[in-house]
């Protein structure tokens, strides 16, 4: 039985198709990322999962409980740490877990051993007010306050946004460390980055999944060639590239541009050449290997021209 | 010719030295990334350029004229965009550009001609009279990088534009900046995407307040034996002590 069984959801909010069709499922002890934009649909997906909000059509199920029939039995067995802090910011950071705990029937002290690694960073802070920690601080307390029932699978909202990539990095670790303690975890995030980080992703767009694999399936499954290109002028580079014959597509990617080649283009030397005798300087093409955010960009550009 | 200027730049809250004597200079049309961990300064400093915190001690020069002295003559100078734009939901697209135009004293008879050539380089002339509430993120995110430069600011201020929106939409935006730059704005940048970091002409790294390193992305990278900026950053990062996470 899969942790999560999620089948055809629709969602509007008026006329705004949230979620459209809707499915995949997560195994036991997964690190499952939904990885999209703002508006993909995440939020209400969570919402739906964590029993919040009803579907307009389709089914989910955690643990094989219905989210709808057995809402009761998913809130015990489920910890959702949402994109919005979720913390009383008048209470102190030991008097949000009490409080967390409590109202799921539990101690701090029975399920101390199980957010150990991650209240320590704020143990510190104890007795200060949820309200005046930093944002990272705040993170930390969350995602205690999510675990502190001991939940089989957890829900993470956009956890790593607006955070320093050294605080992401160490979100990250602790999402490991609790996936080697067998909880399941789903996780939403806009950073592309991170999806390489996850047993499996759900690459999503505008309320609909593209592709749900490994990230090395997916980047595995990028159509065709790809190269890099660069030059003295970057951005003059970028318009000379998207007006070569062989070029079907060109973005500008930090240091260098990706650049999808025509079905029918030959060699990255060609097209150096090309843009040699246009003026550009310094010019170098050359072939890379796609990451995830190239395979997104490739989904997406698909789905406009479909 | 340096659009920004700072000589021993310091703001304290109390005993604590929250920005701590910065020295750096930005050129006319240059993409400078002004990057650093949550709690290293960032912020403080900024609010400080666009004249929204007085300095405690040292000097600043942005635009031409001196922060302490001119400060109204800053603001006129310099355009602002946050993560949370400041657009108004319930004007169009063209009421916003006559709002934000009107706000920055641009001529108004200027101003149409202004907002056309705006949306023609935007490629968004079919949405004039949309109200902006119903714009996608990725379009607002333009539209309020297009309002900030509007009034033809010799700085624009960028406090991590380009949070939350999908790929090509960051892409895209970041070649509005390209733009902005080529036509001789200079672009000042804060983001927690360490890739948009090698956008940058150069890159600052603050650090407890303090910056760290500042060069060009490559320079830095070499200097660090990094493969990426991402690198560089958690590098220099990790050695903070005074670090807000």
């Amino acid at each position: 039985m899969p942790a999560l069984d999620v089948r055809d959801l629709d969602r509007s909010f008026g006329s705004t198709k949230a979620l459209e069709g809707v499915s995949f499922s997560v195994e036991d002890g997964e690190l499952f990322g939904l990885i999209g934009p703002d508006g993909a649909g995440k939020t209400t997906l969570f919402r739906i999962l964590s029993t919040l909000l009803l579907a307009d059509r389709g089914t989910a199920a955690v643990d094989g409980f219905d989210v709808v029939r057995d809402a009761r039995k998913i809130r015990e067995r489920v910890g959702y740490m949402p994109g919005r802090f979720s913390l009383y910011q008048d209470l102190t950071v030991e008097e949000n877990l009490e409080f967390f705990a409590n109202v799921f029937g539990t101690t701090v002290a029975r399920n101390r051993h199980l957010v150990d690694d991650i209240y320590r960073h704020i143990e510190p802070f104890r007795k200060r007010k949820a309200g005046a920690l930093s944002g990272g601080m705040k993170q930390k307390l969350a995602l205690s306050c999510a675990l502190i029932h001991k939940p089989s699978v957890l829900f993470l909202d956009e956890p790593t946004t607006g955070v320093d990539p050294v605080s992401r990095k160490e979100f990250w670790n602790i999402l490991a460390n609790l996936r080697s303690q067998r909880i399941t975890i789903v996780v939403s995030t806009p950073y592309m980055d991170e999806a390489i980080l996850c047993d499996r992703v759900a690459l999503m767009d505008d309320g609909r999944v593209l592709r749900i694999d490994t990230p090395d399936g997916i980047v595995e499954g990028f159509p065709g060639p790809l190269w890099i290109a660069r030059a003295r002028n970057m951005h003059a580079l970028l318009s000379g590239l998207r007006d070569d014959p062989d070029v079907e597509s060109a973005f500008a990617f930090g240091d260098a541009h990706h650049v999808k080649p025509r079905p029918d283009a030959k060699d990255p030397a060609g097209l150096a050449r090309r843009l040699e005798e246009r003026g550009h300087q310094e010019v170098v093409v050359a072939p890379a290997r796609p990451g995830i955010e190239d395979c997104f960009i490739e989904m997406l550009g698909r789905k406009v021209s479909a | 010719m340096n659009v920004i200027e700072t000589e021993r730049l310091t703001k304290r809250f109390g005993d604590f030295v929250a920005v701590d004597r910065l020295d750096f200079q930005v050129a006319r049309g240059e993409i400078f990334g002004f990057l650093g961990a949550n709690g290293a300064g960032k912020t403080t400093a900024m609010r400080m350029l666009c004249g929204l915190s007085v300095p405690t001690s040292g000097t600043e020069r942005v635009a031409g004229f001196d922060i302490g002295r001119q400060t109204e003559s800053v603001k006129k100078s310099i355009g602002y965009m946050s993560q949370k734009f400041s657009l108004y939901d319930d004007l169009t697209v063209a009421e916003n550009f006559r709002l934000f135009g009107g706000i920055y004293g641009v001529p108004s008879r200027e101003i149409p001609s202004r907002t056309d050539e705006m949306l023609e380089l935007l490629d968004f002339r079919s949405e004039k009279n949309t109200f902006v509430k119903s714009l996608p993120l990725g379009w607002k995110q333009k539209l309020s990088f297009s309002i900030a430069i509007f009034h033809r600011p010799g700085v624009v201020f960028l406090d991590e534009p380009t949070g939350g929106v999908d790929p090509v939409s960051r892409r895209r935006f970041w070649e509005l900046i390209y733009e902005a730059s080529d036509r001789g704005i200079t672009v000042f940048a804060t983001t927690h995407y360490m890739d948009e970091a090698e956008y940058c002409h150069r890159a600052s790294i603050m650090v407890d307040g303090r910056i760290e390193a500042l060069d060009t992305p490559a320079r830095l990278k070499q200097a660090h034996g990094a493969a990426s900026m991402d690198e560089v950053f958690r590098n220099l990062a990790r050695k903070a002590t005074r670090r807000a996470d």
